[in-house]
């Protein structure tokens, strides 16, 4: 009798532990998933900063840099709410103004150009990979709270569901990248 | 004169910047100058023999729209050699702060720079946030036209100085003459009406109150709308015995709507308001069709105070009625407003229009070299 009270206590034991576990990893989960979308905001920023860096430098004729002025500017004003479509919206105006034919023979035949497109292939690329690490930490933990575990206990607490940052972040890789916009 | 003209749209698609350059194009050739057009366009289409192509035009975000212009090196080499193959006397740019061929025109060009800005916009950051990378290109045009008053005040405050206000023409030649459509106007008479139906200001609901009043006493008359919109909608704001005596085509193209001024015995401008010219009515004159049109000022001035066309109070079917009642049972004033309005048009025709534009270059190419590309 003794005995099989013991195992229980055991039992019950070794499951809460389990369920603070289950609880820290969600925790954890979610502050991963936060720091990724803080890196994802900062490439976006760091994107906007190097595209209005080129557009203002006086490399490149005047149209393609207003076009990435305006598709900056409207990046940056954008509030949450359409913060993807902007930023989509600057990726097809890179990708539009990289495409051109010569563009990158043209601008980089400057001194400095090549670093400040450089600068901007480097940042385009950056927002790629920080939102495809983003989303996949995000369906993790979409994932982790769906759990029935999770669920029952509450375990998420009130930490906000994180969600998928959807975008047009198709790189602009030159020449002949920029024909097509969706 | 040599006349380098630089349109930022594709010829491709229809546009009010398009036509304006077209028909000042046509109107500065037919008073025996050279003019050269460089536009985008498809690689496919037939063009004027006096358009120089620079490419296929490229989609991309601007604005809050998707625009289709021309940008990147490719693009401005074009222009360059456009321009020095051009040896113009003076390079006319249209919406020189659209990101395409016209600031691209600006920025290789030297000499005699003359703008027109078409479009009216609130006072847009994106601009004022670009203008020191706009400045060395924008800062060299020596003369700005705006088509509008209100186009005139977006000039002024993204450009700074002012413009000469030179509206558009009207090519009344080509609303001269047209076929009717197939069976109109008919025996009984038709009342037409052109314009965005759905759009209050433009009046519809006011022509469709007097039409009923007219169709009770007229067994025969028909009414004639085109125009954009919900033609189903308008259709059923008739009374039901009246609906088969009512014809709504939808939106037309530029051929059909003169064919559909020439498809009837009046024509109506029941607008309320926020017509600054009213360039339908206008070439609702150029066709010789006698017209009907509210009392606003727009209407009050180019039809000279009622002796180019008749008014009614404005908003009032019953004075819309009595007005279209008078023109038809008398052939007579039909025929003496015809001529009236064709003689009043006249003044707005676009061979006014770019004499006034010539004004324009005169000035600023008095003592200029002609134009060249900067170094």
């Amino acid at each position: 009798m003794w005995t099989l009270i013991v195992l229980v206590v055991l039992a019950l034991v070794l499951w809460g532990f389990y369920i603070s576990w289950r609880a820290s990893r969600l925790d954890r989960l979610h502050n991963r998933a936060e720091a990724a979308r803080t890196a994802l905001d900062l490439a976006m920023v760091r994107r906007s900063s190097a595209a209005y860096e080129l557009a203002s430098s006086g490399l490149l004729d005047p149209a393609t840099s207003l076009l990435l002025a305006d598709a900056v500017r409207r990046a940056k004003d954008s509030g949450p709410a359409e913060r993807d479509l902007a930023e989509s919206d600057l990726t097809r105006a890179l990708r539009a103004a990289f495409g051109q034919p010569g563009f990158r023979g043209e601008v980089e035949a400057n001194d400095g150009a090549a670093e400040l497109v450089g600068e901007v292939d480097a940042a385009a690329q950056q927002v790629f990979i920080a939102r495809k690490f983003y989303n996949d930490v995000a369906a993790r933990t979409m994932d982790a709270r769906r759990r029935p575990l999770v669920r029952v206990f509450r375990l998420a607490g009130n930490a906000p569901q994180p969600e998928f940052f959807e975008m047009d972040d198709a790189l602009p890789d030159g020449e002949g990248a920029g024909e097509h916009i969706p | 004169m040599r006349i380098g003209i630089a349109c930022p749209y594709s010829w491709a698609v229809p546009g009010g910047v398009q036509s304006h350059i077209r028909d000042l194009a046509e109107a500065l050739i037919g008073l025996g100058h050279e003019v050269s057009v460089i536009t985008p366009a498809d690689d496919d289409q037939p063009l004027p023999d006096y358009v120089v192509p620079a490419g296929k035009a490229v989609p991309v975000p601007y604005n809050g729209s998707v625009a289709r212009v021309l940008f990147g090196p490719l693009s401005a080499s074009r222009v360059r050699r456009w321009i020095k193959d051009g040896d113009f006397d003076v390079l006319h740019v249209h919406e020189p702060t659209v990101p395409s061929l016209s600031l691209l025109a600006c920025w290789v060009a030297s000499g005699p720079i003359v703008a027109t800005v078409h479009t009216a916009m609130p006072r847009s950051r994106v601009l004022l946030a670009a203008q020191p990378m706009l400045r060395s290109a924008l800062e060299k045009i020596d003369g700005r036209i705006a088509v509008s008053e209100a186009a005139r005040t977006t000039l002024v405050e993204h450009l700074g100085g002012d413009a000469v206000l030179i509206p558009n023409g009207v090519a009344t030649r080509r609303y001269r003459h047209a076929e009717p459509l197939a069976g109109w106007p008919g025996p009984g008479g038709a009342i037409g009406f052109l314009g965005r139906m759905e759009e209050p200001r433009k009046g519809l609901a006011i022509l469709l109150k007097a039409f009923e009043i007219l169709a009770a006493e007229r067994p025969g008359l028909r009414l004639l709308v085109a125009g954009p919109g919900d033609a189903d909608a308008q259709r059923h704001k008739l009374p039901e015995w009246l609906r088969e005596r009512a014809v709504f085509l939808g939106e037309v193209s530029e051929e059909e709507k003169v064919r559909v001024l020439h498809s009837v015995d009046v024509f109506c401008s029941p607008n309320t308001g926020g017509e600054s010219f009213g360039i339908v009515t206008a070439e609702a004159m150029a066709a010789g069709v006698p017209i009907v049109a509210s009392d606003i000022d727009a209407f009050r001035q180019v039809l000279r105070d009622g002796r180019a066309g008749e008014l009614f109070a404005t908003g009032d079917p019953a004075d819309l009625a009595r007005a279209a009642r008078r023109l038809f049972d008398d052939p007579a004033r039909r025929a003496e407003l015809t001529v009236a309005a064709l003689a009043a048009v006249a003044a707005y025709d676009w061979d006014v229009v770019a004499r006034e534009v010539l004004n324009v270059y005169e000035t600023v190419v008095l003592g200029r070299a002609t134009v060249g590309v900067a170094q």
